[in-house]
């Protein structure tokens, strides 16, 4: 549980990488890397105003992949031994039986850019200076409002080491953080069976050291008002209703949507599959054409940014919808080979133990040229939708649901009562064709958004500017 | 006995080996000043192979080693983990762990257990199957091949698949408590998956699953029965569409239904009462559905996917009835929800290496009732759920409303399917309506429903 500045990835040299790969291709393969991966985190959880306990703990392993046509051999290892990495090597070795062995491997440093570097690391800060940022989220919470009767408030951090290897030549090293706060806040109102009680949550994440405390939104005082602020305003929540509506998304978290919506459809490997809906569409009218969909991994310090995938490809800026034509898909090395294209810095994974898999980074739909308030008084009868629990999609049809956790009842263009939780359920296609007015304020969700496929988890960013849908299906209790 | 000793060439996970670490960790720990320790060791392999259009697409096998560890030092925790088990490593691990416990604060109810509640006689629950470690590369892409041929053949509108996958998980794990206890266990788990794709109009395809489980080999269906049940529910699926909003009887499958009652396990856990977060507080001994509600955790069954000897903690595995003829009979509790709540534990503490023990589920059973499924959809008019999505629920306040795909059931007959509209009911509300429990259970995973009946839903559709 050493701090970060001296890993054991030092260890690793080219010699030994150039081994392990002609392990991995001794039995045939065409391609094989290696992923080695230290990551070291703690959290930090408060309770009833005192800290119940703290967390911390070290993984360290290596993954080998071995790739034949589209075929993949996977193994891991905890030990690194050199027996036990040879032996995982030839483990996932056995996708292939016959073929040539390897030749020669030239493997260079590939040089990468530093999108999130860190002034304060904050692993290597003691531990009193978190709890102290826990004790603030904590007392706002509580003086915010009398009805506030319980708080949680935690801190996760995470420093992870990784470094790619691959048997075309590449080698690269990363050093990713990520820090992640949240506060959650109970509400009480009234007694016995009329009593009422809420639960507010807030929480922002992102590539950073201890500075994050000192950004606009994020600092714990404003967490801890704000889960408060959302915990009251929902006690005297009314049903919402059922039925299709014309609905306002709020810039920043609705965002979730675009994920949601067309952003799985559009990861390669379903497209190679044609498994997705939005399969052998690239060219072809998807959205209104007010709709210009961005995957872009390069933005400073945000959760779902990457210097380099988990493949060895620097993370980059991609259009995957450009006024409305499917433009392209988010490639991994195995589905780019298939569409004869690049990889596009989106081949990631959970950890070592994982193989990885097309996946988005920072997900978010371009600003139009709509006056925010003016797309609200357009709306007769609607709902507001601002903040979101999450979502699911089912990529084959398309159809995708997400929660909604804080939304308004519109009407005639003004924001009236709070809604009870409710789902918002459509189809990608249909509704991105049905977003008839698109903000000028966009924003980036500096949410904790975690997204995941295929039993992995990674990190996201999602982000939209204020958008309306003529019409969306609101799954609430209440017929008109 | 001939019982092989490795696996694919890979040393089989040892429960004495993983039980003999976590007593030395306890040993580290209490060297190191700590006033109590809980150790948990866990030692798996896993075998995941899958075959998507007759070609082999993954072949993933892994061991992994990995150690928990909660000190107590003057009231003060800490949770850690790692996966160096060099002694070394370990005694630093132990000092390190300790110090960690100083940033947290005095809380009693943190404390170990007290001896004389831990497990004295673990019993054999039979989690243990021979025949499923000769199971390996070869044999399981053999199903895999026979499972998605038999999916593609049933039915020429089954056009594409996303695959067939077996998979197979052997784990060891140890528990040693300073408290006074420390055992071991072992088990295997088998899984067999096989997911057709059908087209649709206007380039909706549409995606079906059927899967069988087990602890034992012998308990894994046919994979050839697999694949044409999978296409059989797949093809049913086409020409799906929304149905009008309004109110209407709903019939949950067992799959749908299965989410439900986790979600209910949920709002019964002794941790979200005293963090007064679920709308079961203060209900227990009143009715909270329908008399037709029988729902228990059972960690006793033998050959059960959620079994288990002892619990998270250490303490002796027992069944809880947490809801009989509807009405509310207990929160499930580990020691330290017992201690804010002042009760007792229930046992159900569950603890992975990652973190401290929390309240958790084992076996979670929805009793079967003595209405024969087909029954349930004998509705003049209705909704038939297979499929729920998304996360639409609020523990605290009971509001429920998820994504829902199925059949609609008109004059008794399956209709048309439908998707893309939602369901939505108060959760109290959706129990107490429960007009109809079938005899069906659904044995393949660790909570457990048969199908049932809501006289009456809000459907948000067209």
């Amino acid at each position: 549980m050493s701090e970060a500045a001296r890993s054991p990835l030092d260890a690793i040299d080219v010699a030994l990488a150039e081994r392990m790969l002609a392990a991995a291709l001794g039995s045939g393969g065409e391609y094989a890397d290696l992923y080695f991966e230290h990551r070291s985190g703690a959290d930090y959880v408060m309770e009833e105003g005192r800290i119940r306990t703290v967390g911390r703990g070290v993984t360290l392993g290596l993954g080998v992949r071995v790739l034949r046509g589209d075929a993949t051999g996977y193994a891991y290892t905890e030990e690194l031994s050199e027996d036990r990495m040879l032996e995982a090597a030839r483990t996932a070795a056995q996708i292939a039986s016959s073929g040539a062995a390897p030749g020669p491997i030239d493997i260079r440093p590939v040089r990468l850019a530093d999108r999130y570097p860190v002034s304060e690391p904050s692993l290597a800060r003691p531990g009193v200076d978190k709890v102290a940022l826990l004790r603030r989220a904590d007392a706002a919470a509580r003086a915010a409002d009398p009805r506030i009767v319980r708080v949680e408030a935690s801190l996760a951090e995470e420093h992870r080491d990784v470094l790619v290897v691959t048997s075309d030549g590449h080698m690269a090293r990363d050093s990713q953080p990520m820090i992640r706060f949240g506060v959650s806040a109970v509400a009480e109102e009234g007694e016995g069976a009329s009593r009422q009680r809420q639960v507010g949550r807030s929480g922002g994440a992102g590539r950073f050291g201890m500075e994050f405390f000192a950004r606009v939104g994020q600092s714990p005082e404003e967490h801890g008002r704000e889960a408060a602020r959302l915990a009251i305003g929902m006690l005297h929540a009314v049903e919402a209703p059922a039925g299709p509506m014309e609905v306002v998304l709020g810039a920043g978290e609705s965002g979730i949507l675009l994920h949601e919506a067309v952003g799985h459809g559009l990861e390669a490997d379903f497209n190679r599959k044609r498994t997705s809906n939005y399969a052998d569409r690239v060219g072809q009218g998807v959205a209104s054409p007010l709709c210009t969909v961005i995957d872009d991994g390069t933005v400073d310090n945000a959760r779902g940014t990457i210097n380099v995938d988990d493949e060895g490809n620097p993370g980059q800026r991609n259009v995957l919808i450009e006024n409305g034509v499917l433009v392209g898909y988010m490639q991994d090395r195995l589905s780019s080979k298939h569409f004869a294209t690049k990889p596009s810095g989106n081949g990631r994974r959970q950890s070592f133990r994982h193989e990885p898999l097309p996946r988005m980074t920072n997900t978010f739909l371009a600003p139009g040229q709509d006056d925010p308030e003016e797309i609200i008084k357009s709306v007769k009868r609607g709902v507001y939708a601002k903040r979101f629990a999450g979502g699911q999609v089912n990529i084959s049809n398309g159809d995708f649901v997400f929660a909604l956790t804080e939304s308004y009842l519109i009407e005639d263009g003004k924001l009236t009562a709070p809604l009870k939780g409710t789902n918002l359920i459509g189809n990608g296609p249909d509704v991105l064709r049905k977003v008839t007015m698109l903000g000028s304020d966009f924003e980036l969700s500096q949410g904790t958004w975690t997204c995941g496929k295929d039993g992995q988890s990674v990190p996201v960013g999602i982000g939209t500017p204020t958008m309306k849908i003529a019409e969306i299906t609101v799954g609430g209790t209440k017929t008109r | 006995m001939s019982a092989p000793k490795s696996l694919g060439g890979r040393r089989l996970p040892d429960p004495k080996e993983c039980q003999r670490l976590a007593e030395q960790m306890l040993s580290f720990a209490k060297k190191a000043g700590a006033d109590g320790a809980e150790v948990l060791v866990r030692d798996g392999t896993e075998l995941e192979v899958k075959v998507r259009l007759g070609e082999t697409e993954l072949i993933k096998e892994a061991g992994s080693r990995a150690l928990g560890l909660r000190v107590l030092k003057d009231s003060r925790s800490a949770v850690t983990y790692t996966s160096d088990f060099s002694p070394a490593a370990l005694e630093q691990f132990a000092r390190e762990s300790v110090e960690l416990a100083s940033l947290s604060e005095p809380d009693p109810a943190g404390a170990l257990p007290s001896p004389e509640d831990m497990a004295r006689e673990l019993p054999d629950l039979d989690l243990w199957d021979e025949a499923v470690l000769s199971l390996d590369v070869a044999e399981g892409l053999r199903r895999a091949r026979v499972g998605e041929a038999a999916a593609l053949k049933q039915d020429k509108r089954v056009t594409n698949s996303d695959g067939a996958v077996f998979g197979r998980t052997v784990g060891a794990s140890a528990f040693a408590t300073s408290a006074g206890f420390s055992g071991s266990a072992r088990g295997t788990h088998v899984s067999f998956a096989v997911e057709p794709i059908c087209d649709d109009a206007e380039g909706k395809k549409r995606n079906g699953v059927y899967w069988s489980a087990s602890r034992f080999a012998s308990g894994l269906r046919d994979p050839a029965e697999i694949g044409l049940e999978a296409a059989r529910r797949t093809v049913a699926k086409l020409g799906a569409r929304k149905i009008p909003t309004g109110a209407a009887p709903v019939v949950f499958s067992p799959d749908a239904g299965r989410g439900l009652v986790g979600q209910l396990a949920g709002v019964l856990s002794g941790g979200a009462l005293w963090r007064r977060s679920t709308y079961l507080a203060g209900r227990e001994g009143t009715p909270v559905a329908s008399p037709l509600v029988e729902l228990l955790d059972d960690p006793l069954i033998r050959r059960g996917p959620g079994s288990r000897a002892y619990d998270g903690e250490g303490l002796a595995s027992r069944t809880n009835v947490l809801i009989s003829e509807g009405v509310l009979r207990t929160f499930l509790c580990d020691v330290y929800a017992a201690r804010k709540l002042g009760r007792r534990s229930t046992g159900s503490a569950t603890r992975a290496v990652g973190g401290g023990p929390h309240v958790g589920i084992s076996n979670l059973i929805l009793r079967p009732g003595r209405t024969p499924a087909a029954e349930l959809e004998r509705l003049d008019r209705g909704l038939y759920v297979t499929d729920l999505m998304g996360f639409g629920f609020n523990a605290a306040t009971g509001d429920y409303s998820q994504g829902a795909g199925g059949f609609w059931i008109e004059r008794g007959e399956r209709a048309f399917p439908v998707t893309e509209i939602t369901v939505s009911l108060a959760f109290d509300d959706l129990w107490k309506r429960v007009d109809a429990v079938g005899d069906d259970p659904d044995t393949r995973s660790s909570v457990q429903c048969p199908s049932f009946r809501v006289s009456e839903m809000m459907i948000a559709g067209s």
